[in-house]
């Protein structure tokens, strides 16, 4: 069944089986690889990529529910100002690993910090909560989330 | 020193931020198949019969490949024990044991012909505890002796019976002296539950076989051993066999030797095309994962606060397949040690074959298991004796330079500096009221696996170095600190070296990515290949410029004799070779270094949910010099994250048909950010006395056996004793009901 989304800010005409997650759409179909599979069951986030803005577990998300909505995948996002200002903070920290889980993570934040949702330490640890890593202890990545937000580390 | 013992940002970090950086299920070939398992539904059972003809008739189907299409192989792998089959044999031993692999031109199409095999199982009663697996008369998990694999230490021996392999100390220092009645005794048994590492990132594979050739991407943290092997189970000359490594989404171990490269490989070899299997989780969990347990612990002390003596027996249930298992024997036997100094140790150790799916390494593996057991035991003496805990750990502790197991590298390190910083951070001192409690901590675990290990250097005409070492970046920094390490040595501002990605076509050769060598041994090789690069280009200068050698120098990527200077790439191409084997210069004893393992706690429990909180962790990383003081930091917290899930809720579960019930993330629960310590802090301590680079020594494990048992004890000091992991709330809640 044909489907048009938009992904990246591209339109998109695709032929898709009524059942194609969108993860398997993206990565397979676009080559946008920056999204991951890792639990498949919407518990680790690490396939997160917004759809009109909202973040969703792509890897439970049928592609045709996108159909005429806007998909950015963090290819999408690394193009914009606030990435440059997240990435950076997360390099001062070393706050990735393995960085598996890192365009999960990227892509859960960037409608927080775009709306300045972010108002606290323990705001940022709810959030956060949605995204596994089995690397790194989250401290380092709750602290640079905490920079970037403007919000006290402690 | 400009570069290393510096928190440097990792070069890598932005290319995994932005999506761009390749991990091994992203990669494609053209003309790729992919590969879907058929894996057994059950435990233990004869294959009656296999119908592939449906799967066959799938649309997009290429190939069903089972054990009878690897009849001209002798199809039997393991690196320590060969013992496996690439396709089940006539017979499954564990309930995910693969018995048939699909390829076709889609996913979906291979999936679909899974679907379509009809197997039909006799069902054999299976043995799915180490308890029921070394009684007289449990049956065999596998007839006849074990084979050594090509990756067996030339002294393992092993035993006929599911407990095939026993590590054993017995030794006596002086003759334990004085009245039974001076001395107290405490003994119990203990249990620790099979756990799932869990590296985000399930295992990728790429395989090629084209006749006479391999090619192989794979996400494996030993991409040599991997060549090794496929070369030996496929009949071909290991230069036939090229392994290449993209990045890897976490190892911790699951991803060490070699895992789905078999079956993927001779799935290429039937296709004749490209295959790409990729794991999902609930793959990834009956692939490899940590060791359950069962052990017996004595340990006595004489009224004076002496420790006496301690004997240990532990069993270690390695699965249907032995995989790492002697090796984790030999880990948990020597943590059940301790570094104390006895007049008398016993320990044995045995690693026992049952039904379930096969375990190998996870961080930490040894100390892990045992080091919780001996340090409650210290605990529980030190109550008896009304004496201070860390107290009666000093008066006993070894000192640098005293030998805790004969035989083995006398120990290399400051214990007592060592609890003495974590005891200082956690704030010991008079017990804390009510359900809180502190507990500290410390062993010691053979660290650095082997010195085989070698890098090349290589100055690029462009005036940049590209470091050539076959570490894998599994996420632990190895390529930040390598870089760092030949930066230094050639003077370089950090962004001119570049570390390239393994292939083993074309990288020297490097044992293994694990037991926290990386630094140490690989790091080795590239200090000594930086510096022979270092040391031609001076040469050349002497040579052609005539420099005065006593003088020429390098600094800022130039050659610099008094007023005089050149770029260094005015040299032109040029290289330099290094190896770590000096490590094992006058045979020295092995391990080669001790990771130290020390590390405090404090906690609070809740008497009405069995909850327990982690108030605070304070973990040592005892690394003689920190090359990355954040990268370091990193290793630490993340691992004190993995043991509050091993330690607190983390346990995969079977049925009494031996088949795995939690085998989605939604059932296995792992830490998120809302478990972590209130207050984690990582003790960096720095003797210079490491055998790496700089005085430098690995870390990153150590704080499984270190915080294990420091959450144990303090657990105990809060007034619940847990002699079975993990401190779950339902078994903490009925250890306070059990009490009162
Ligand atoms: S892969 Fe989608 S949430 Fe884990
Ligand atoms: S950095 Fe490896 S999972 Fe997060």
């Amino acid at each position: 069944m044909a489907a048009r989304l938009t992904v990246n800010g591209e339109a998109r005409e695709l032929d898709l089986a009524d059942n194609a997650l969108l993860l398997d759409v993206l990565r397979d179909e676009l080559g946008l690889i920056g999204a991951k599979r890792s639990c498949d069951v919407q518990v680790c986030g690490t396939c997160t990529v917004l759809v009109d803005g909202t973040p969703v577990s792509s890897c439970c998300f049928l592609a045709h529910d996108a159909a005429g909505r806007e998909v950015q995948t963090v290819e999408g996002f690394a193009l914009e100002p606030l990435w440059e200002e997240l990435a950076a903070a997360f390099s001062r920290h070393n706050a990735f690993q393995c960085g598996f889980c890192a365009p999960g993570f990227v892509m859960t934040l960037k409608p927080l910090l775009a709306e300045r949702r972010l108002r606290s330490r323990a705001d940022v640890v709810a959030e956060l909560s949605g995204n596994l890593c089995r690397c790194t202890g989250y401290r380092a990545i709750v602290d640079a989330v905490c920079e970037v937000a403007g919000v006290d580390p402690s | 020193m400009r570069s290393a013992g510096r928190s440097l940002p990792r070069p890598d970090l932005r290319a995994k931020l932005s999506g761009e950086a390749v991990f091994g299920a992203d990669l494609a070939e053209p003309g790729m198949l992919h590969v879907r398992l058929l894996r057994s539904v059950v435990a233990h059972a004869r294959i009656v019969s296999l119908d592939l003809d449906a799967a066959r008739q799938v649309p997009g189907v290429v190939c069903v490949v089972t054990a009878a299409d690897l009849a001209d192989l002798d199809p039997m792998w393991g690196h320590y024990v060969r013992d496996r089959p690439i396709l089940a044999d006539g017979v499954v031993r564990f309930a995910g044991e693969i018995v048939a692999a699909v390829a076709a031109e889609t996913p979906a199409a291979a999936a679909a012909a899974v679907a379509e095999i009809d197997v039909e199982y006799d069902e054999l009663p299976p043995l799915l505890d180490v308890t029921a697996a070394v009684a007289p008369s449990a049956p065999r998990v596998h007839s006849g002796p074990p084979r050594p694999g090509f990756a067996c230490p030339p002294s393992a021996v092993f035993g006929d019976g599911n407990d095939f392999y026993r590590w054993r100390v017995a030794h006596t220092r002086v003759e334990p002296s004085g009245a039974e009645d001076k001395l107290v005794t405490v003994a119990h048994e203990y249990a620790f539950p099979a756990v799932y590492q869990y590296a985000m990132e399930p295992h990728a594979v790429i395989a090629e076989h084209d006749g006479d050739r391999i090619r192989v991407s794979s996400t494996c943290q030993h991409p040599f051993l991997v060549r090794e092997e496929l070369a030996l189970l496929f009949g071909l000359p290991v230069d036939r066999v090229r392994v290449s490594v993209p990045f890897i989404g976490g190892g911790f171990g699951s991803k060490s030797y070699t895992k789905m490269e078999p079956v993927a490989v001779a799935v290429a070899r039937q296709a004749g095309r490209p295959v790409k299997l990729v794991n999902r989780v609930e793959d990834a969990m009956v692939t490899t994962r940590r060791h359950g347990m069962r052990a017996r612990m004595r340990t006595v002390a004489d009224r004076d606060g002496r420790l006496v003596s301690r004997d240990a027996e532990i069993w270690l249930d390695t699965g249907a397949y032995a995989d790492n298992g002697p090796t984790v024997t030999m880990v948990a036997g020597m943590a059940a040690v301790g570094p104390y100094r006895w007049d008398r140790v016993g320990v044995d150790a045995a690693c026992v074959y049952t039904n379930l799916p096969p375990a190998g390494s996870y961080r930490g593996f040894g100390a892990a298991h045992l080091q919780w057991i001996g340090e409650s035991q210290v605990d529980e003496l030190a109550e008896i004796l009304g004496m201070d805990r860390l107290q009666l750990r000093r008066q006993n502790l070894l000192a640098r330079g005293e030998t805790m197991i004969p035989g083995t590298r006398p120990i290399d390190a400051d214990l007592a500096g060592d609890l003495a910083a974590v005891a200082d951070r956690l704030g010991w001192g008079p017990p804390l009221p009510g359900r809180q409690g502190r507990g500290i901590s410390v062993g010691v675990s053979p660290a650095g696996a082997s010195h085989h290990s070698q890098a090349r250097v290589e100055l690029r005409g462009d005036g940049r170095v590209a470091v050539r070492v076959g570490t894998q970046e599994i996420g632990q920094g190895a390529r930040t600190v390598h870089a760092q390490i030949a930066a230094e040595v050639l003077d370089l501002p950090l962004d001119r070296v570049e570390v390239v990605p393994t292939d083993t076509g074309d990288t020297p050769y490097d044992r293994s990515t694990g037991a926290s060598r990386s630094t140490t041994v690989a790091g080795l090789a590239v200090q000594r290949a930086s510096e022979d690069l270092r040391a031609a280009l001076l040469r050349t200068a002497v040579e052609r410029w005539g420099v005065d050698p006593a003088v020429a120098t390098l600094a800022g990527g130039r050659i610099v004799a008094g007023d005089r200077s050149w770029a260094i790439e005015e040299v032109g191409a040029c290289q330099g070779h290094g190896d770590a084997g000096e490590l094992a210069a006058g045979g020295a004893t092995m391990p080669l270094f001790w990771e130290v393992c020390v590390a405090g706690a404090q906690v609070t429990v809740d008497p009405d949910t069995g909850q327990i909180e982690v108030r605070r962790a304070v973990t040592a990383a005892d690394v003689g010099r920190a090359l990355n003081p954040s990268l370091v930091e990193r290793q630490d917290e993340g691992c004190a994250l993995q043991v509050v899930g091993n330690a607190l809720f983390e346990e995969m579960r079977f049925s009494e048909e031996g088949v795995l019930l939690n085998d989605t993330l939604l059932d296995y629960r792992i830490p998120t950010v809302a478990d972590v310590p209130h207050e984690m802090a990582c003790v960096i301590i720095e003797n210079g006395d490491g055998p790496g680079p700089f005085g430098a020594k690995g870390c990153g494990e150590s704080v499984f056996g270190g915080l294990v048992a420091a959450l144990v004890c303090a657990v105990a000091d809060a007034g619940v004793t847990v002699r079975e992991l993990p401190m779950s709330p339902d078994r903490v809640w009925h250890a306070i009901r059990s009490e009162s």
